[in-house]
């Protein structure tokens, strides 16, 4: 019960928030709500067995029995921390935008509400349809969230970000109701749409030959969230959507929606589709390694500070895909690590570019310089950040780059060896924008601010101390003490690894 | 107090104090600020003197504490503890962290009290101390690795302090992607030994080295520690990576005196002494090492003849005195390379927070075209710089004689060692006593150049102090480890060093050739007095003002236009690698991001919203239109029907 509980409350705030009268307290009434989906699923975290690689809290009903369709959710190490990240940036991202977003408060938070629940349904369901349809849904309400509350072109970016998922979408519901045709072989007749009905089958695998049934479904599934990721060559809706969306949309779709991708190699393509997966690992390391390398040079010579950090989450995520499709513990642990250091240090700093984007009106590296000596307290948490992205020790990053680099040496020393060039060039775009941001002589920005005195710079606000806080709190927390995270995983990860040939999941 | 406790507070206490000044940055009053930054490190140091007091009591195989904190990473069979360890290496370090480190706390409270940002200045100086803390206790090569990157996030910080100034906080870039470049190397080296020997932990690591030493270029032990030790030419400033470490010197005086000199740029040479059994184990390795010791020790030392910036003098010199100390670890040295770890911290110290002193009376000015003659207004100065100054050129009896004479014999008498090696040093210590001298005639001695609006003075007791406690240390360190020969020769003075080391050091496994005490002498005297007549030469240009820049270009020409020019180095890496690499990365997002992979994006929507277009043309809403579709379509149908 539990579960749908914290699935479906966001649902029902956000019905109340649309009939909700009074205007001038949606943002205080949404808070509070997102505090209280926090609260709820902490007490998931509480119930949790770390020690048992099981689905747990499992919840299944018939929905449409005819096709074998039910209701079926449940939670197991792997995803437990996602949904944890969800409802610990959303209360984050509805404070970060209490004045950023000006109009159409109510629609707004609705969207937010709403997508929230779709998003953590993706994580959750463990049946195909269900499984889509809260993968699609995720896409209404970010695609309102863009187009309304975004930027210039937010029309263009926002199409395209539609369309380039849709494109994927597509050939995975084609997938999904092929596999179902298939689970009688399993059930004993009857169709089914359940994940564990999936993971009994034993779906043909010729090595070598592209057209067979395994290879088809694995790049089915596997482009739907390729795309989502998004993994090198299909990233380039990345940077459009992230520099026209608003701050929060940027760092929900940063923060987790890009996760959704990633994680469903786990639940979805390795345990489906383990020979093919192995066959074709080199091709997605390749690709990741590529991401991570590409990503990191163009975001050296990115002018807008967004559009860099856009690309940085293209190389930090290439490192996930890179982590995940080495197969070992070192990769597969360290990528589950990084997904959640990604949502928190690029979050933190999408946040904090938000922050500055509403003083000032611009983005532009070139017009700012000299930053720090105006705003001393934004410096130094843009800094932190900084070193959390560019995974300096003893920061969130570091534990989940170093293990994912560590598991593709022992994959390919080669893979390594060209990966780890990642880590300078991280270094050299992020102090590079910061170099030019916030040292050096007075820019453009800030001399113009020091002259007039309406447009004086104010240091964070009391608001946005509490936004940081958290954020910063956690990037030490989980570079200190990985194992206060990591524990509720390992076992999870261990089962997935050893036993990826015929995957189950226990049911708890 | 148990052994556990002490070195909690030892690392503890610089954080504390960062903590303290931290929270409170805006405030400019140093002395508080001062106080409560050196206190901690002080507090530091009574807790290294007390844990150094453990070891000598304890039995000589039996001289480690340890301090296991938590479980840090454990993923598979992939186990890091924060766990750290007081052995006879790593207390020979946190004592000249924290001693050296407190004497230049001090000494920063004159130096920077009249600076806006001095509390954060001191909070940053305490956090730089915690992470070398970590980076010499830390018992396995990631903890190490997280005060090796702490210490470089220290550093970026400190020498871009100064940030408005454009130039200084490319220089604190600069340094930050310089040794990333190394970490990266580094990050693999433990790959290597980790995925061969199954942990990271260094005490283990020694206890598998390889007993037979590996031929080979691509056994394990000799690829992880090459890896390792690219990654240490990057943190010590090692050619090919020390380009960052002269630009490093726009930080303030005393942080160039404590990281870059004292404590931060010798952490490589830690890494190789702690890991000597490994290093042993794989000659080749050693053998790179050397080479890249001795030709950083001439090279750097060459282009420390041409500088005029007081502190790019010292900064040449401490990349040529890091040499010297890769040259002996990388003949087997790896007690000679401690001891002159050792001393040189105390007299480079001393010298570069001389000349804070002198900058500082000098009111800013660092060209030492523009001094001369300060001996007579900076009497203390002068004195204990003159004390530095013959340590580092090896004047007999002094600290440095003892160590670059004992890194001299072993570079030619060791099993690993070469005549080249030796050949090499030689040049170096003859150029360094050139350069060094040039350095004290033109600061201190000869006709004085300062412009007459400078008024040069003293500097008041709490910068004196601890140039005089330096001073006295660069004079007498080196009894604590002379050469048997010698010590012999004084009426046997054991050499303490070296007894002290022994348990932690592994003897190569070569039996070496024999030599005779003649040559050692020889060796030793040929030297010296290379040193001393290459000193005089120096004295006698400098002070004459014969050593001007026009006159020494038109005497050596294009020799000299190459080494003023630092070998154009940093232009090569500019044009050779940043710069294209900066264009490429343009053209690949111009080419592949917006033409190619956008482009074929619309060129699909283009052709997808034609398809449409097409579609929509059959549905006008024009009803005669479509009823001569319909007529169209019986005609077509009813064509179809009657052929068959």
């Amino acid at each position: 019960m539990l579960l749908s509980v914290v699935l479906f409350l966001p649902l029902v705030f956000a019905a109340i928030l649309a009939l909700w009268p009074q205007k001038s307290t949606i943002r205080h009434l949404a808070l509070g709500f997102s505090l209280i989906e926090f609260l709820a699923s902490l007490a998931i975290l509480r119930n949790f067995d770390a020690n048992s690689a099981a689905l747990q809290m499992v919840e299944q009903y018939a929905w449409v029995p005819r096709f074998g369709i039910s209701y079926f959710i449940g939670i197991d190490g792997i995803s437990l921390m996602l949904i944890m990240l969800t409802t610990f940036l959303t209360p984050i991202i509805i404070l970060g935008s209490w004045t950023s977003i000006a109009d159409r408060v109510k629609g707004f938070h609705v969207a937010l509400f709403v997508l929230q629940t779709a998003m953590m349904g993706s994580f959750l369901a463990m049946d195909a349809v269900l499984f889509y349809v809260f993968w699609e849904l995720s896409l209404v309400p970010m695609y309102f969230i863009v187009g309304i509350w975004g930027g210039a072109r937010r029309i263009y970016a926002t199409i395209k970000f539609f369309i380039y998922t849709m494109a994927g979408s597509v050939l995975m519901l084609l997938a999904i109701i092929f596999l179902m045709r298939l689970t009688p072989e399993v059930t004993g007749g009857s169709i089914s749409a359940s994940l564990l009905d999936f993971y009994k089958l034993q779906i043909p695998f010729v090595a070598g030959e592209f057209f067979t049934a395994q290879t088809l479904l694995f790049f089915a599934f596997a482009l739907a969230f390729a795309i989502k990721v998004p993994l090198f060559p299909l990233h380039t809706w990345l940077p459009d959507a992230h520099v026209e969306a608003p701050t929060p949309g940027s760092v929900v779709l940063a923060g987790v929606m890009l996760k959704m991708g990633t994680f469903c190699y786990l639940r979805w393509v390795i345990p489906l589709f383990p020979e093919a997966a192995e066959h074709f690992a080199w091709f997605f390391v390749a690709l990741g390694v590529i991401g991570i390398v590409y990503g990191a040079l163009v975001a050296m010579v990115q002018p807008d500070v967004k559009k860099l950090v856009a690309y940085s989450s293209v190389s930090h995520m290439g490192y996930v895909i890179l982590g995940i499709f080495v197969m070992n513990q070192y990769g597969v642990n360290g990528a589950l690590y990084q997904m959640l250091n990604h949502g928190i240090s690029t979050g933190a700093l999408f946040l904090l570019i938000g922050m500055i984007y509403e003083r000032t009106h611009s983005r532009m590296i070139a017009k700012y310089g000299g930053l720090a000596s105006a705003l001393p307290v934004f410096t130094i948490m843009f800094i932190i950040v900084t070193m959390s992205s560019i995974a300096v020790p003893l920061t969130n990053g570091f534990i989940g780059e170093f293990l994912i680099l560590m598991g593709s040496f022992q994959y390919s020393p080669m893979a390594a060896g060209i990966s780890v060039l990642g880590v300078i060039l991280g270094a050299a775009y992020m102090l590079w924008m910061v170099k030019r941001v916030f040292f050096g002589p007075k820019g453009e920005i800030v001399t113009h601010a020091e002259e007039d005195k309406e447009h004086a710079l104010h240091d964070l606000s009391v608001r946005e101390w509490v936004v940081m806080t958290p954020l910063i709190i956690l990037i030490f927390w989980m570079g200190i003490f990985p194992n206060h995270f990591m524990d509720y995983s390992k076992k999870s990860v261990d089962h997935l690894i050893s036993n990826k040939h015929n995957y189950t999941l226990e049911v708890k | 107090m148990s052994h556990q406790a002490l070195i909690a507070i030892l690392l503890l206490s610089p954080f504390v104090g960062f903590l303290l000044n931290g929270l409170r940055y805006r405030s400019q009053n140093y002395v508080l600020a001062g106080s409560i930054a050196t206190g901690a490190v002080f507090v530091s140091f009574i807790c290294s003197v007390m844990l150094m007091m453990d070891l000598i009591a304890a039995p000589a195989d039996q001289r480690r504490l340890t301090a296991n904190f938590f479980e840090w990473i454990a993923v598979g069979g992939f186990k890091v503890n924060a766990g750290f360890v007081v052995d006879q290496i790593s207390s020979i370090m946190i004592l000249i962290i924290t001693g050296v480190g407190s004497l230049i706390h001090l000494f920063s409270i004159g130096y920077m009290h009249h600076d806006k940002g001095v509390t954060k200045y001191f909070a940053y100086l305490n956090l730089f101390v915690f992470n070398m803390l970590i980076l010499v206790l830390g018992d396995s090569l990631l903890t190490m690795f997280v005060g090796w990157e702490g210490v470089g996030l220290c550093s970026y910080l400190l020498i871009g302090f100064w940030f408005s100034d454009a130039a200084k906080a490319a220089a604190g870039m600069k340094a930050f992607i310089t040794n990333r470049v190394g970490d990266a190397a580094f990050i693999i080296g433990m790959f290597i030994l980790f995925f061969s020997f199954g942990t990271l932990n260094m005490y283990e690591l020694n206890a598998l080295a390889p007993t037979t030493v590996e031929a080979s270029w691509l056994g394990a032990a000799t690829l992880g520690t090459l890896m390792l030790f690219i990654g240490a030419t990057g943190k010590s400033a090692q050619v090919p990576l020390y380009v960052w470490l002269p630009d490093a010197m726009a930080g303030p005086t005393p942080v160039s005196a404590l990281i870059h000199a004292a404590t931060m740029v010798t952490a490589g040479v830690y890494m190789i002494v702690r890991l000597n059994p490994m290093f042993v184990a794989a000659p080749n390795t050693m053998m790179i090492v050397a080479i890249v010791g001795a030709i950083t020790a001439v090279m750097a030392a060459t282009i420390g003849l041409t500088q005029y910036d007081i502190k790019k003098i010292l900064a040449y010199s401490t990349v040529s005195q890091l040499g010297y100390m890769f040259l002996a670890v990388g003949v087997g040295a790896f007690g000679a390379g401690m001891m002159h770890l050792m001393t040189h911290a105390f007299f480079k110290a001393l010298m570069f927070l001389g000349s804070g002193s002198v900058i500082h009376a000098m009111e800013g000015e660092q060209d030492t075209r523009l001094m001369g003659g300060l001996k007579k207004y900076l009497p203390i100065t002068h004195f204990t710089f003159l004390m530095g100054w013959l340590a580092i050129i090896g004047f007999p009896l002094f600290s440095g004689f003892f160590s670059k004479d004992e890194i001299l014999w072993q570079s030619f008498a060791s099993p690993r060692g070469s005549v080249f090696l030796w050949v090499a040093g030689a040049i170096g210590a003859t150029l360094t006593a050139f350069y060094m001298t040039r350095l004290m005639a033109l600061t201190f001695w000869g006709k004085s150049r300062v412009p007459k609006e400078v008024h040069p003075h003293e500097s008041p007791v709490i910068m004196t102090i601890p140039l005089i406690v330096l001073a006295i240390l660069s004079v007498v360190g080196g009894f604590i480890g002379v050469p048997h020969l010698i010590g012999e020769y004084l009426g046997h003075i054991p050499n303490y060093w070296a007894e002290w080391l022994a348990p932690v050091i592994k003897t190569l496994p070569e039996a070496a050739a024999p030599h005779t005490a003649t040559q050692e002498w020889a060796l030793m005297t040929t030297s010296v007095t290379l040193a001393l007549i290459s000193a005089f030469v120096a004295y006698r240009i400098y002070t004459s003002g014969k050593g001007t820049n026009e006159a020494i270009a038109k005497a050596f020409g294009p020799v000299y236009n190459v080494v003023n020019n630092k070998y154009f180095v940093d232009e090569a890496y500019f044009g050779g690698i940043i710069n294209p690499l900066v264009k490429q990365s343009q053209n690949l997002w111009m080419y592949i991001d917006v033409n190619f992979i956008d482009k074929t994006t619309h060129v699909i929507s283009d052709m997808t919203k034609g398809a449409g277009s097409l579609a929509r043309s059959f549905q006008t809403g024009n009803m005669q239109q479509y009823a001569m579709y319909i007529g169209l379509g019986v005609v077509v149908v009813l064509t179809f029907v009657l052929m068959r």
